[in-house]
């Protein structure tokens, strides 16, 4: 069960795998993974398409919404193309979001600054972040720099999410929030929520 | 035998969008992409199922695939440039993969960046957009011939897509402007699509 507001975890029944052993065993339940409750967010808003440019960090989340019949996924070309279809889908009726990583937001500012927001569309972004917290890719570190500033420059709103027991508050009432205001938010999936991409020496 | 770049006749773009708007009876859904195919499709009739773009070159084609994702009832229609396209080429391969059948793409090819000054494209010498977009999969591609063919290649492109369909235009700037109110024009297609009331 899922209670937001409130904190409590969106749960899952308890894993076979912790009956193996009795010292293991839970009692109550396991947390849902980070892409559960975002799968989950997402379903209960009634966002429906989701367009995407590939991320392995986003690749369970990416994958249970193509497994779940009731989304549509367009993986893109490119991020701005995703954008596109956002803009598009949200005129014609349908809410969507759209995946990508850091360095695929370094795509699409005038994406934003010339349709989203004169448009007044509430785009869904969100954001796997790249380039902190141990990156090895000096690309991606750079890029990662201005991602921050453009958001703040046009004026979108953002959440880095790092701590599990506030994703599904956060992205529940940003949801709510960008479409009753017809703004597009951002929500910048940090490596404390999600592990981050680590350097395979 | 279709037409190829090379021999296809060279029309004008405001002729062939009141040609094209004149086919539209059922309330499709038309984006007009930045420029002049946006200007000669308001000059055409400014209808409530008309969105012209403001900027983002390049995503007259994915706005239009969102609309048609949104309303599969709907057929939506993308009026595109032939510089705009070259921006977004990648948005072929993604239609083709999902192949709407409710969506069709004209392409007016002038082989020049016309708004800008007149540059020369990559169209004007070397590419085939057609060529292009067969190879991205959509095999439903053709360059009109005529005025003629491409009356047909829209009509038959309303039945059922998705559908590429290319001109060759001349060098005669869009006949208008589009109103510059992002909002408004934004919410008169909503209601045009019956998504406000």
């Amino acid at each position: 069960m899922l209670s937001v507001p409130g904190g409590q975890w969106l749960a899952l029944p308890t894993s076979k795998i912790f009956t193996r052993s009795k010292a293991f065993r839970m009692t109550e339940t396991t947390p849902a993974p980070w892409h559960e409750i975002v799968r989950e967010r997402l379903k209960a808003n009634e966002v429906k398409l989701v367009p995407y440019v590939p991320d392995r960090v986003f690749t369970p989340l990416i994958k249970a919404l193509h497994a779940d019949d009731y989304f549509t996924t367009v993986p893109c070309t490119r991020e701005e193309e995703a954008i596109g279809i956002v803009a598009g889908a949200w005129m014609g009726g349908l809410h969507a979001a759209v995946l990508m990583q850091t360095s695929g937001f370094g795509t699409i500012p005038n994406a934003l600054a010339s349709l989203v927001l004169p448009s007044q569309i509430p785009a869904l972004i969100f954001v796997s972040e790249r380039g902190t917290l141990g990156e090895f890719n000096l690309g991606q570190a750079m890029v990662c720099r201005t991602m921050r500033p453009v958001l703040e420059s046009l004026g979108i709103e953002h959440h880095t999410i790092t701590r599990h027991d506030e994703l599904a508050f956060i992205v529940d009432r940003s949801i709510k929030q960008a479409i009753a205001t017809q703004a597009p938010v951002t929500f910048i999936l940090s490596p404390l929520l999600t592990g981050g991409k680590v350097f395979a020496a | 035998m279709a037409a190829t770049a090379h021999n296809a006749k060279v029309m004008n773009r405001f002729e062939l969008t009141k040609r094209l708007v004149a086919q539209l009876k059922r309330d499709e859904a038309v984006i007009g992409g930045i420029g002049n195919a946006n200007f000669d499709l308001w000059v055409s009739g400014q209808r409530p199922q008309n969105f012209y773009m403001l900027g983002s070159m390049g995503l007259t084609i994915p706005i239009a695939f969102g609309v048609a994702l949104a309303q599969p009832d709907r057929h939506v229609v993308a009026l595109e440039g032939d510089g705009s396209l070259l921006m977004q080429l990648g948005c072929l391969s993604t239609i083709a993969m999902q192949a709407p059948k409710n969506l069709t793409v004209v392409v007016w090819d002038n082989g020049m960046y016309q708004i800008t000054g007149g540059q020369p494209t990559a169209s004007q010498a070397t590419t085939d957009l057609v060529g292009v977009a067969r190879a991205c999969g959509l095999s439903n591609s053709a360059w009109a011939a005529d005025e003629d063919e491409f009356d047909t290649l829209v009509a038959n492109a309303l039945r059922g897509g998705p559908t590429f369909i290319a001109a060759r235009i001349d060098d005669k700037p869009g006949v208008g402007t589009t109103d510059r109110d992002p909002v408004q024009i934004r919410e008169r297609f909503m209601k045009g699509l019956g998504v406000r009331k």
